[in-house]
């Protein structure tokens, strides 16, 4: 494995990716919606510092995952059905490198655009907590510009590190619109995988039993880096408790990951 | 000295069908070797097989069996694809990125510092003749400007050996030129060609071996002025101011006269007529010569000819 060429893929595809037009309009309409959610703090009375952390944080899901999806799946399967990627297969590249460096590349460009949000929510929560008086912040639980919501910021990019590798895994077996379909759908139904969990308390000692709980097992629980509603409460987010969901994170993106580097280097390339 | 390109009985089945996947034999046992410094046309009908055979060379697909070897070593080997440059047929690259960018970050693929990868990619694209455009997004670029940065980025690394699929396709004339100078010139330098085409013309003009492949198996292989050329089979004669009392005499002498415009006419002498006693014989009558030219078979006849002597244009079920 070469660590320079993993670099070098990593940086075309960031290029690539935020020259895209999608990224563009998905993070000109997040800040768009975090510009309206300003706007509708302005006539709630006390509550619009709480809409527009509430707001932001799920902005920021949204579209990082819409960014993640799109373009993950174009990572692969779009360069393969347009077969740019045959002029890359020909030079010293290994069909591993071409995966993970494309990996890398939009989890920097997810990244990068996760942190422009951050950045913008931030400032936004900023100017408000500074046109209020200070009485008025005692009545927060909070203070607009928490630090402590950057835990929450954290899980949603380890989330869509995810999301990318799941992409990525289908985008090189699955055509792109069915890619995007199975990513999305593996995405909602991770967000309800805990469901199946209470769902074999319900079902007894049925044989569905094993069918739920094995899905359990398999399905990314997508809720377990969602602490939204922790930070905008200014409930604690326990360290141990970041560490875990990343550690989670962490073995399912790799299994991912190789699995894609596994079916990408045995398939071809008709 | 070895082959620079070798295939040893290749072959390549796919599976057609979802339901009931069935073999289809893209490839079948596919033995040549091009020798170093050839430029060797690889020609076929549509469907025939070039492409598979340039992907089984490339990697792109594995062989079902046999075997393929680039400069003695198995294809794949990374220190192989440092010696090769590939264009793909009808080749596509990022829309987002400029013809430098593209050009730069194939070169930094390998290895070459940064400088030297903006030097190669400057040069290169000035020799294909997209200097002016080189930072121009890809997307604003026409086909045949795609097609001529394809034909740079497979030259990103000074091949040893560069496979050509289709290296004419969506080019206009003038591109073609440039494309065949360009050919003849890394010849000169001792680069194998390996360039799989349908336009039998550009194979005529550059090639000094053809194979030719059908149905997915090779029908002949072998230098073009053993396949095509070779005999003379009669000769054309181009010449205006005939009288009209002397051509109405050709026909029963067995020379075919054809009126092509104003006042010009083509002549076809059978084989074994020399055409010097019949323009002297016109030119005396007061004609003027304008051309002479021998008949020979062309690559298209010999072309034809295998593609039906294979059975089929169309590679077969199992």
């Amino acid at each position: 494995m070469n660590v320079a060429t993993l670099r070098r893929i990593a940086f075309a595809v960031f290029r690539e990716s935020v020259r895209d037009r999608v990224p563009y309009s998905l993070v000109g309409f997040a800040l768009l919606v975090m510009g309206a959610s300003y706007l509708i703090g302005q006539v709630t009375a006390g509550q619009d510092v709480k809409i527009i952390k509430d707001l932001g944080l799920a902005a920021m899901s949204i579209f990082g995952l819409f960014i993640a999806v799109f373009i993950g799946i174009g990572l692969v399967s779009k360069e393969l059905e347009r077969r740019s990627i045959y002029s890359l297969i020909a030079k010293p590249v290994r069909r591993s490198e071409l995966i993970l460096g494309k990996y890398a590349g939009l989890v920097f460009t997810i990244a990068v655009n996760v942190a422009v949000m951050t950045a913008v929510w931030y400032l936004v929560l900023g100017y408000m907590s500074w046109m209020e008086t200070e009485a008025f912040k005692q009545s927060w639980e909070a203070p607009a510009t928490d630090p402590r919501m950057l835990v929450a910021v954290y899980l949603i990019v380890i989330q869509l590190m995810l999301v990318i590798a799941i992409a990525l895994f289908f985008s090189t077996f699955a055509e792109p619109l069915w890619a995007a379909v199975f990513t999305l759908a593996l995405y909602v139904a991770g967000h309800f995988s805990a469901d199946l969990k209470h769902f074999e308390v319900v079902v007894g000692d049925s044989p569905l039993r094993f069918i739920t709980t094995g899905l359990y097992y398999l399905l990314p629980n997508m809720a377990m880096f969602d602490v939204k509603n922790a930070v905008v409460h200014a409930q604690p987010v326990p360290p141990a408790y970041v560490g875990v969901a990343t550690a989670y994170g962490a073995c399912y993106i790799v299994a991912l990951v190789a699995a894609a580097v596994w079916i990408f280097g045995r398939r071809d390339f008709k | 000295m070895s082959a620079a390109i070798e295939t040893d009985e290749l072959t390549k089945d796919y599976k057609v069908g979802f339901w009931r996947p069935r073999p289809y034999r893209a490839l079948d046992r596919l033995t040549l070797a091009v020798e170093p410094g050839e430029v060797f046309g690889f020609l076929g009908p549509n469907g025939a097989g070039k492409t598979t055979t340039l992907k089984l060379l490339m990697q792109l697909v594995f062989p079902t069996s046999g075997r393929a070897a680039i400069l003695g070593q198995p294809v794949g080997d990374l220190e192989v694809r440092r010696r090769i440059g590939y264009l793909p047929e009808n080749p596509y690259f990022y829309d987002n990125l400029t013809a430098e960018e593209v050009l730069t970050y194939f070169a930094s693929l390998f290895g070459y510092a940064p400088a030297d990868c903006r030097a190669r990619a400057g040069r290169l694209l000035d020799e294909v003749g997209l200097g002016a455009e080189r930072r121009l997004q890809l997307r604003k670029y026409s086909k045949g400007m795609i097609q001529r940065v394809g034909i740079a980025q497979a030259l990103i690394n000074d091949p040893d050996v560069i496979f050509l699929d289709e290296p004419m396709s969506g080019l206009d004339p003038l591109g073609r030129r440039d494309v065949r100078a360009l050919i003849l010139k890394l010849r000169d330098r001792g680069t194998t060609i390996f360039f799989s085409s349908h336009i039998l013309s550009d194979a005529e003009s550059l090639c000094s071996r053809v194979a030719i492949v059908a149905g997915g198996r090779l029908a002949t292989v072998g230098r073009l002025q053993d396949m095509a050329g070779v005999e003379i089979r009669g000769w054309e004669i181009v010449m205006t101011g005939v009288p009209a009392s002397l051509l109405a005499t050709l026909d029963n002498r067995g020379i075919r006269a054809t009126s092509v415009a104003e006042g010009r006419y083509t002549f076809e002498l059978p084989a074994g007529a020399r055409p010097e006693p019949f323009v002297a014989e016109l030119s005396a009558s007061g004609a003027a010569l304008l051309s002479v030219s021998p008949l020979h078979t062309t690559l298209e006849e010999v072309f034809v000819q295998q593609v039906a002597k294979a059975g089929s244009a169309r590679p077969g079920a199992l």
